[in-house]
């Protein structure tokens, strides 16, 4: 029965995503209108009169009222056409498809380490209220969104790469003495693991680790912040202290009732979190030169190769919403609460 | 306006509450704030690098020893010194002048943007909170479609579409603040909606809109300048990640964020103080109005102070 009504509350969940993806469409759609540049010019090379690129406007359906040139861009969409980006000549979608597992790998890296780190230092804080433990998490929670991202990284990178030479030079996912190894996940740690080539992935873990601590490092803030409060609330709450009165472990008192229900806004913030990492990604992938769809959508702003723009806002907003999704599903399943009463 | 059936008792409730000015407001919020100052010294701290970036912002350039602009390729690349406290950058320039200057460029910009979302935000999310109905669902998908992009990535595609000025970025900061307000000021205005004081204003036949923006408005605002201290930081430090990136400000103007952007080229051969001293300005920044924030909740809101 509950099953059930969880599998129903899942797929509502699916069907409320729908009108986000329809906005999102819109959205990008009016920003590739409202572009200054005309693309049929830029098409046309400098040599073009007024005829040929008329005729190039209408070839891109430039020429057709705004609705229906919104239907096109929908079509093209559903076939997986991002259109062409200006300066390479090459689909924006299969560049951005290329370039999606170095920003995927560091993003999920460095979220790794900021819950690694955050998480326990919520769960303190909040067991050891006023303590110097919380003090810090206080310290870190407020200092850690206030750091610019791409500051936190050239810090770094003076520390660890000038100063101490602990780190390799801040030039992208692996020093050129090696070979990527063969893709198979497009992760080069997985991928070098699976090719049973540890020096490659030491080399790329070597590469990945100050890129992926400055960006955990701005995630931490929120998720420390949120644990610390969840854990709080939950153990100030009446099923804590009937615990405690029955003389059950601290730990089991602290970790299984405290943190098992302290856990489930932690996972909402994570939606939050994740909008900072995409955001800060950029400035992350631009301090440390790192090839991912970040660098891309720098190096297309610079260029003002728009197609290319346009796709990366689109790409980075389904991945929000898919990841969105995944997180209130995984809440789903996990909040025993959630489809009783319902 | 059908909302306004209510029992005798509840009306008289409501006019006496509005009859009744409370005439020690000020000096009681005043006695407040003096408490949470004491009692927070890092909220005085706050207060007080408020006033200085303040200060810095309005008399910056003629603060500055240095010309931020006037180039010395006999002194470039120079180390902090006693004639340049934060050193020189690789064309000879006071790196020192150059970050006090940018203070004014960089909150000019955050403060515009953040006074864009607040009265557009504010209006439509006070609006949807009043009315209901059509207003709330059409603010409500217009939010929700904002929220649906990663934030920073929005801001670039607003600054790539509509060009790549200062202007945009101003009013690309103000697009992705704006959800924040129009939600603070929907769920403000929406539990106030119903409250006796507002029936009193309705029943002694104010319109709608006078009701909203003179009875509701005024007592939704402390929350909301809460909001805005909070946003203030992220505001500044999305503007300098924009133009780190090198959207916006172009160079040779001081502003922290492009300061840092050419900073980086020389933090690999350990020139640091070209990135270190902007980095740091723009840090202490945005931690400062963190702070206020922080103290201007416990101020607001005692119940929510962790």
């Amino acid at each position: 029965m509950a099953r059930r009504s969880k599998s129903a509350l899942v797929g509502r969940r699916l069907l409320q995503a729908a009108p986000s993806v329809v906005g999102i469409i819109i959205v990008t759609f009016l920003l590739t209108r409202a572009l200054p540049g005309d693309p049929a010019v830029y098409f046309a090379g400098p040599a073009a009169d007024e005829n040929s690129i008329a005729q190039i406007r209408a070839s891109l359906g430039l020429d057709r009222p705004l609705h229906e040139q919104f239907i096109f861009y929908v079509g093209d969409l559903l076939q997986g056409d991002l259109g062409k980006s200006l300066s390479t000549g090459q689909p924006v979608l299969d560049e951005i498809l290329s370039r999606l597992p170095a920003s995927l790998e560091l993003t999920l890296l460095a979220l790794i380490f900021s819950i690694a780190v955050a998480l326990p230092l919520g769960v303190l804080a909040a067991t050891r209220p006023n303590s110097w433990i919380d003090q810090l998490c206080r310290i870190v929670t407020t200092a850690g969104v206030s750091l610019p991202t791409f500051f936190t990284g050239l810090f770094l990178v003076y520390v660890f790469y000038y100063l101490l030479g602990l780190a390799p030079a801040p030039m992208g996912r692996l020093n050129i003495a090696f070979l990527p190894p063969d893709p198979v996940t497009g992760f080069f740690t997985i991928d070098a693991l699976l090719a049973g080539d540890l020096e490659t992935f030491w080399a790329a873990i070597g590469q990945l680790i100050l890129p992926a601590i400055t960006l955990g490092l701005f995630t931490l803030a929120p998720i420390a912040r949120m644990t610390r409060g969840a854990m709080l609330q939950a153990l100030g709450s009446e099923f804590i202290r009937t615990a405690r009165a029955a003389g059950l472990p601290r730990r089991k008192v602290v970790l299984t009732y405290g943190l098992g229900n302290a856990v489930l806004p932690v996972v909402t913030t994570l939606g939050m979190v994740f909008s900072f990492m995409l955001g800060s990604n950029v400035l992350v992938e631009k301090v440390f030169a790192w090839p991912g769809i970040g660098s891309y959508a720098i190096e297309a702003l610079v260029a003002s190769d728009y197609a290319a723009v346009q796709g990366f806002v689109l790409t980075m907003a389904i991945l929000f919403v898919v990841v969105n999704l995944a997180i209130d599903i995984v809440y789903t399943m996990i909040d025993p609460r959630v489809g009783i009463e319902g | 306006m059908n909302r306004i059936e209510t029992t005798a008792p509840a009306l008289e409730e409501a006019v006496s509450s509005a009859a009744e000015p409370p005439p020690e407001k000020q000096s009681s919020a005043w006695s407040q704030f003096v408490y949470v100052a004491t009692q927070n010294p890092l909220t005085l701290v706050a207060f007080g690098m408020f006033a200085l970036i303040v200060v810095v912002a309005i008399f910056g350039p003629m603060l500055a020893p240095y010309s931020p602009l006037a180039s010395d390729s006999a002194n470039a690349l120079k180390p902090p010194s006693w004639d340049h406290w934060f050193g020189t950058d690789n064309l000879g320039r006071d790196v020192f002048s150059r970050v006090l200057v940018a203070t004014r460029l960089d909150l000019l910009i955050s403060v515009i943007a953040v006074a864009i979302s607040f009265v557009i935000g504010g209006a439509l999310g006070a609006l949807a909170g009043y009315y209901g109905g059509w207003w709330d669902r059409i603010v409500g998908r217009m939010v929700d479609t904002i929220m649906a992009f990663p934030l920073f990535v929005l801001a670039m595609g607003i600054v790539a579409a509509a060009g790549n000025t200062v202007e945009n970025i101003v009013y690309a900061t103000a697009i992705i603040n704006l959800p924040f307000y129009a939600r603070v000021a929907r769920a403000e205005v929406n539990i106030r909606r119903d409250s006796p004081y507002v029936l009193a204003a309705r029943l002694s036949g104010n319109a709608g809109w006078r009701v909203l923006a003179f009875h509701i408005f005024p007592n939704a605002l402390p929350p909301m300048m809460v909001q805005i201290s909070l946003n203030m930081g992220w505001a500044i430090l999305n503007a300098a990640g924009l133009s780190f990136i090198g959207l916006g400000v172009q160079p040779p103007t001081a502003e922290w964020g492009i300061m840092v952007a050419e900073g980086a080229n020389f933090i690999v051969s350990g020139e640091w103080w070209l990135a270190l001293f902007p980095g740091a300005a723009l840090m202490l920044a945005v931690f400062t109005f963190n702070l206020m924030g922080d103290g201007l909740r416990d101020l607001v809101d005692p119940q929510r102070r962790t």
